[in-house]
């Protein structure tokens, strides 16, 4: 009796080191131009080599420019890191996937898009939302610079096991509503800490109906619920998605490694030390209001009022967010003028996103006075959008079509809203000063992003 | 890493619930060069000045005799969100040592532990009531052996990990430990890339095959 997250783990302990604590292998290592160079340049510092460079892999997402025809250095910042990056790669002999090749893009969507992610394999970036590569069935989460460093050098982690969890989510969605509804409603539900210390599982029917990208997405806010992982247990979808990928097993060996796969599940009585069931055939598109991403509401709802709230600290911390974002207690969110429409992120920012946003931008406008941008997660996903013409009927629409990259998710790239902004996000982040000092961000699905887009307010896509 | 035996000093008070690692640091005081040692000025860059980029008066690290506590004390879920290490590296260089609160960003503990600093897991209440104390900034005592907060004759004690609390008390190196079972480590490998060859084959460079596992 045990979960997949305990079975993955236990197959990767080199050392049992007692207490909980293992020395663990790490199977993938991924790097970024903000964390990357920094733990690069410290294994080199110590004169050590990487223990396997070929499991470890590079490529600039944060602080790139996203602006039509960017190079490396278009964000001078950025630069010196992009420049980093090139060169800590090459004195140590890892993968780069370089602005413009195909392989580049926001780490956690290249990563899947590669190949690189597979069922039952440990695998670790320097940024928390590496939890997002557990949807398709691996042990995946953030690590800091010392950690990464660590794990360059010797292909493995002291790591403690965490708690387990389990998320079931039973039902079906209603229309207009996504994974990202559901995530966010869940955070909102159990709030952003129920996650903490606990690796968390996802299961039940909504779960066997959801497409891989909508699980990633899914997955991805993981750590906005305060778990450092989030794993959903491989079926045929995932099979399907990992057959003839890059760095996918082929051939006969593919078939091996997916009769390995089947197995990679829960026992059925393993136990969890916490454990929730949602029914989200209820759940409405949602949109945060506040300065965490467990104050999220559904669209028709109301915003607190502080002033019926029990305990002082709720209180306290309800204000402060009404004030940031410029809302009045308990008005509704919907009608809330927006300025800004941010389509993109390792949330949200893959080709079934931007079918999605495409799908509702066909023959409307972008309202005056509001910029909206279009940022695709990778080369790979701005290709194949380009090739159905979904670029076409953006701009025709008034959004900007960008390159590939974190953009204004993280703001570590220059690009960023001025202060007071309200802007709707597909992000993941709706903290303080996020997308830019005194910004106000609402995170909403893509779908939602395009009905603020087009109405200039809070909207409820379902009314378009 | 520096070793965390005993520590003494103003505790701050900052009992604010699921305060982020990006207002800790914002990310791009981080990608504009700035050095390790720099960055405890833009600690809490939103809370402690005002948009003009003077200080706010009230903010606790801008009051005597807070601006070098070695403690905070924080409201649940402190250092939630992203990975940077820098959030630790920016209390370390606010002069920051050991937070105390009801709950902690995971990633937010590991980098703490990998720098030599003691986040403390308490409940909520008692953290109240140590800020309520440490309000007049009498020092606080925290204890790492005996596993003690105390504040004039008020003492409370913790629970923290065996092994953790080893590797602080005499500021080990992970990176050293791991080296040393470098031949555990190949031995694994090895047996993996039988048990396991879809994990291994198609990530293999031809110039790299060479290299040991």
């Amino acid at each position: 009796m045990a979960t997949l997250f305990e079975k993955i783990w236990n197959a990767h302990v080199i050392q049992d080191l007692g207490d909980g604590w293992a020395l663990l292998h790490i199977d993938r290592h991924l790097l970024h131009d903000l964390s990357g160079p920094p733990s690069l340049a410290a294994v080199a510092h110590r004169g050590l080599r990487l223990a396997n460079a070929d499991l470890v892999f590079a490529t600039p997402d944060h602080a790139i420019s996203s602006a039509p025809g960017r190079t490396g250095l278009t964000y001078p910042t950025g630069g010196r890191l992009w420049t980093a990056l090139k060169a800590t790669s090459e004195k140590l002999d890892v993968r780069l996937f370089d602005v413009d090749e195909d392989g580049q893009g926001i780490v956690h969507v290249m990563g899947p898009e590669l190949g690189l992610v597979q069922p039952g394999v440990t695998l670790i970036c320097g940024d928390s939302h590496t939890c997002t590569n557990g949807a398709l069935g691996a042990v995946a989460f953030g690590v800091g610079n010392t950690e990464s460093t660590h794990a360059l050098a010797t292909a493995t982690l002291r790591m403690q096991r965490p708690k387990q969890m389990r998320l079931r989510l039973e039902g079906k969605l209603a229309k207009g509503v996504t994974s990202k509804d559901v995530i966010l409603h869940a955070i909102a539900a159990l709030g952003a800490a129920s996650g903490v210390e606990h690796a968390v599982e996802y299961t039940g029917s909504a779960i066997d109906e959801m497409e891989i990208e909508a699980r990633l997405t899914l997955c991805n806010l993981s750590v906005e619920l305060g778990a450092r992982s989030g794993i959903i247990a491989p079926d045929e979808k995932t099979i399907d998605y990992l057959r003839g990928r890059r760095f996918s097993p082929s051939g006969a060996e593919f078939e091996v490694a997916a009769d390995h796969w089947r197995t990679l599940k829960s026992d059925p009585d393993a136990v969890y030390d916490r454990d929730f069931t949602l029914d989200v055939s209820q759940v409405a598109p949602t949109v945060t209001w506040g300065t965490s991403p467990e104050h999220a509401l559904p669209i028709d709802g109301c915003v607190p009022d502080p002033a019926r709230t029990g305990d002082a600290a709720t209180r306290e911390g309800e204000e402060k967010a009404l004030a940031y974002m410029g809302l009045k207690p308990g008005q509704p969110i919907a009608g809330a003028k927006v300025d800004r429409v941010f389509i993109g992120s390792c949330t949200n920012s893959r080709l079934s996103d931007l079918r999605a946003a495409a799908d509702l931008a066909k023959g409307r406008k972008v309202a005056d006075g509001v910029i909206a941008w279009v940022v695709p997660g990778s080369v790979a996903v701005k290709r194949a959008a380009e090739a159905e013409g979904l670029d076409k009927i953006f701009r025709a629409a008034g959004f900007d079509w960008r390159e590939p990259g974190c953009s204004m998710c993280v703001a570590a790239n220059g690009e960023v809203a001025p202060p007071g902004a309200r802007v709707v996000s597909t992000s993941n982040r709706n903290f303080v000063g996020r997308q830019g000092p005194g910004a106000r961000t609402h995170l909403a699905s893509p779908a939602m992003a395009v009905a603020a887009a087009v109405t200039g307010e809070i909207f409820d896509v379902r009314k378009l | 890493m520096q070793p965390f035996t005993t520590l003494e000093g103003p505790a701050a008070p900052l009992m604010l619930s699921n305060v982020d690692t990006d207002v800790i640091i914002r990310i791009d005081r981080l990608t504009g060069g700035g050095e390790r040692g720099s960055l405890g000025h833009w600690a809490f860059e939103a809370l402690r000045y005002f948009p003009d980029g003077s200080p706010d008066p009230n903010f606790v690290f801008n009051r005597e005799p807070f601006r070098d506590a070695p403690i905070l004390l924080a409201g649940p879920n402190f250092g939630c969100g992203s990975s940077r290490e820098a959030a630790v590296t920016a209390l370390m260089g606010l002069g920051v040592r050991c937070v105390i609160a009801d709950g902690f960003g995971d990633i937010f503990v590991s980098n703490c532990f990998q720098n030599g600093v003691l986040p403390i897991r308490l409940p909520e209440p008692v953290v109240a009531d140590l800020a309520r104390r440490a309000e007049s900034g009498r020092p606080m005592r925290v204890d790492l052996d005996a596993q003690t907060v105390a504040i004039g004759n008020h003492a409370v004690s913790f629970d923290i990990d065996r092994q953790r609390k080893a590797a602080l008390l005499a500021g080990l190196d992970d990176i050293g430990l791991s080296l040393a079972a470098m031949d555990d480590i190949r031995a694994w490998q090895a047996r993996d890339r039988l048990a396991r060859p879809w994990v291994w084959t198609p990530v293999a460079r031809p110039e790299t095959m060479g290299e040991p596992a």
